[in-house]
């Protein structure tokens, strides 16, 4: 499944498209970006509340090609200028963290 | 490499590591040795930011390691050994709302380099420095 393919579902709302091709093989969920980091598997989509600047950081040192926010939080306007620059997709959803997630996994196992 | 790191750039913060993760893709070099280097230079990146306001990051890249030395000027750690321990933190409130100050820095910095020394005196600053093998010595 790539980024893009996974743009298409109902559930998300992509605020910003890079990387369209990227495949994704996992799917991860944490708010702390201190655990995150350590964590967050390459090529994964990361599943979190946090729409900050940082975030997309952490998912730059971690290979992580999709951001997505759930809960319907923000995006900071700085985060999305970030992601750009960094070729980092950003989705949005209002489920929760675990719902988005399942979502993600079922997708990919499908 | 140099880096100037200062309290402004909390939200900049990565940018050194970035930097250098970029370097070492340029490079060739395998997928988890960069991993190991950018997570264990963000966290001491972020560090200073937090909790010495600022500092400065040499980075030196060899044929069989990369050396690490992050300097500041800070209040200094009191308590080294504590200060290690996973979950241990004195972050402000505004820190954990970002994110950070979940105490796992200091852990995950260790974890991620092979070799690891803390220099530090209260009220003059901190020293940390860590080295990555690129080929691990066996
Ligand atoms: N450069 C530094 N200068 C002063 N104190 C530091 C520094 N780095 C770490 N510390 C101290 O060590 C504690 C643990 O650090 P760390 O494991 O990175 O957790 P966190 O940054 O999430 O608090 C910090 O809360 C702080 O008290
Ligand atoms: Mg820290």
């Amino acid at each position: 499944m790539t980024v893009s393919q996974l743009a298409k579902h109902p559930s998300f709302t992509p605020a910003y498209l890079a990387s369209e091709d990227h495949t994704l093989t996992g799917v991860y969920c944490c708010d702390l970006l201190s655990v995150a980091m350590g964590r967050a598997p390459a090529d994964s989509a990361w599943v979190t509340v946090m729409g900050n600047l940082n975030a997309i950081a952490v998912a730059v040192l971690c290979d992580v090609p999709l951001l997505v926010i759930a809960e319907n939080m923000g995006i900071d306007e700085d985060a999305r200028k970030k992601a750009q620059e960094e070729g980092i997709s950003l989705f949005q959803t209002e489920l929760s963290v675990f719902d988005a997630a399942l979502i993600i996994h079922k997708a990919l196992s499908a | 490499m140099h880096f100037q790191v200062s309290s402004e750039d909390f939200t900049r913060a990565g940018e050194a590591s970035s930097a250098v993760k970029k370097a070492l893709k340029k490079l060739g070099l395998p997928p988890d040795i960069i991993r190991r280097v950018a997570i264990a230079m963000y966290e001491g990146e972020i560090n200073m930011v937090i909790h010495a306001k600022s500092g400065e990051i040499d980075v030196v890249i060899t044929p069989d390691y990369i050396d690490m030395t992050l300097r500041d000027n800070g209040p200094g750690i009191q308590d080294v050994e504590l200060a290690m321990q996973a979950g241990y933190s004195t972050a402000p409130e505004e820190v954990r709302n970002l994110g950070f100050g979940a105490g796992m820095g200091l852990p995950n910095m260790k974890k991620n380099s092979d070799e690891m020394t803390i220099d530090t005196e209260l009220g003059v600053g901190t020293t940390v420095k860590m080295k990555v093998y690129i080929n691990t010595p066996s």
